[in-house]
């Protein structure tokens, strides 16, 4: 699905138009949606080969995955949070980059059209765009924990 | 240009998993000593990922002709027939869920089916509420989720044996708060060559609705597609195809918030949700292709009985009936 040519062939037969803050949107969805299922296959494909090595052996991950979250946090010695930074290197950990990117693009299209909004002085879908920023944000931080159970 | 080069990655990917897996299968002929020991599972550790590839696939064809999201059909039946605790199949039905949204998103923004200025307000309730939900369905104890999970699927299951479509619903005068929002739009309807004008009405009791939705999104994973469309078409007055549209689009921005969640108190193994997410898209991917071929309301049966199945055995696992 190529975006810009479906907006050539709107635009040409005079059908209706989505506004400039939604084209702005659809775009940046589009290439942040396609760079972060490229990475996502890309790490998993680097982690189940082998070439780079997981922090959990592949062949004993099974002991873990049917622990409740809080019980294999504990037995895998992982951190909650943003602490997955430190494992970059991990083969397993790897794969966040792509789901990282696919949790965050989002956030990058909100803030990417709340300029338009101001711009045409839509003062309130501004507001409610900033607002959902500074939700997901929020979301993304790593600051609300769960006692788990 | 997109969908081809989301075809060719997902069918260079699914070529990758099949040799990795069947090379890995090859190993395991003369390895048994790869058994684990701890859990008592005779099976190597890439069974359950490629078995999980598998069915995500067959889903992402049922999801598609059965006219259902994904991540409704993905967590229950993969949480009741799976070995992977709930915690994470949630959190992988929510990325399944996202994903597929996201692949949508753009082109159905482009073609103004789904609509911003609709979607954002309610969009806005319901993360809020979905980071609520995704909160209390991780510090809950399991079998309380699954049996909820259970009644929820089955909740479900009723809504799409009851609720009625409407094409076009009738919106005499929209409502105080929908005229200030300035929620309205144009579409051009293809199948008649018609440029239809909607509105909106009820947007406060819209608004209370999705509440409700961002907390059960939240707290069970499904995405929320099943919720959306009923409430954008039949309560709000949205049309038929801008209600499907724009509801396909909240999901991302839903299930964004509640993901978050999931991914930040480690309820994401990597080896779940990667296999499912490239299951679940190629399997839509034939879908979509073998849509025209197929009986929709035989199809949609069976997704309704798969569902009934999977919400039973859900409740039943949760209320240590069935385990």
């Amino acid at each position: 699905m190529d975006i810009r040519k479906i907006y050539q062939h709107i635009y040409a037969h005079k059908m209706s138009k989505p506004s400039e803050e939604q084209i702005r949107y659809a775009l940046m969805l589009s290439g942040g949606m396609k760079a972060g299922l490229a990475a996502l296959i890309l790490t998993f494909f680097l982690y189940v080969s082998g070439i780079v090595s997981p922090h959990i052996p592949k062949d004993t991950i099974s002991n873990f995955w049917h622990l409740p979250v809080a019980e294999y946090l504990q037995a895998t010695g992982i951190e909650s949070g943003w602490k997955w930074v430190a494992l970059i290197q991990k083969g397993d950990f790897l794969n966040f980059i792509g789901i990282v990117f696919l949790s965050g693009v989002t956030i990058i299209c909100f803030i990417g059209i709340i300029p338009i909004f101001l711009r045409k002085k839509d003062t309130v879908y501004a507001i409610i765009a900033f607002v959902e920023v500074a939700v997901l944000v929020f979301a993304a931080s790593g600051i609300l924990k769960t006692g788990g159970h | 240009m997109l969908k081809t080069f989301i075809n060719k990655i997902f069918f260079i990917t699914a070529i990758f998993m099949f040799c990795i897996f069947a090379d890995s299968f090859i190993m395991l002929l003369d390895a048994s000593d790869s058994i684990s020991a701890e859990t008592g599972s005779s099976m190597p550790w890439w069974f359950w990922p490629l078995s999980l590839f598998i069915v995500s696939f067959l889903l992402g064809i049922v999801a598609v002709l059965g006219g259902v999201g994904g991540g409704v059909l993905f967590v229950p039946i993969v949480g009741g027939f799976f070995p992977f605790h709930l915690d994470f199949v949630r959190g992988a039905g929510l990325l399944v869920a996202l994903a597929g949204a996201l692949a949508a998103g753009p082109g159905l923004l482009i073609k103004n089916l789904a609509d911003l200025r609709l979607a954002l307000p309610f969009a806005l309730i319901a993360s809020i509420c979905a980071i609520a939900g995704a909160m209390i369905g991780l510090a809950l104890p399991t079998n309380i989720v699954q049996t909820a999970l259970g009644v929820c699927i089955l909740f479900i299951v009723g809504i799409m044996l009851s609720a009625k479509k409407s094409e076009y619903p009738e919106v005499k005068e929209p409502d105080a708060l929908s005229t200030a929002l300035r929620i309205n739009g144009v579409y051009y309807e293809v199948s008649t060559g018609h440029t239809i004008n909607w509105k909106i009405h009820r947007t406060p009791q819209g608004l209370v609705v999705f509440i409700f939705i961002g907390l059960m999104a939240g707290m069970f994973g499904l995405g929320a597609g099943w919720a959306n469309v009923p409430v954008l078409n039949l309560l709000l007055g949205a049309p038929l195809k801008v209600s499907v549209a724009t509801s396909k689009f909240l999901l991302s921005i839903t299930d964004t918030s509640a993901a978050w969640i999931y991914i930040n108190n480690g309820a994401v193994l990597p080896i779940m949700v990667v296999p499912s997410i490239v299951g679940i898209m190629l399997g839509s991917i034939i879908g979509v292709r073998i849509l025209s071929k197929t009986k929709p309301a035989a199809i949609r049966n069976i997704v309704i009985s798969m569902l009934f199945l999977a919400g039973l055995r859900a409740m039943l696992k949760g209320l240590g009936i069935w385990t």
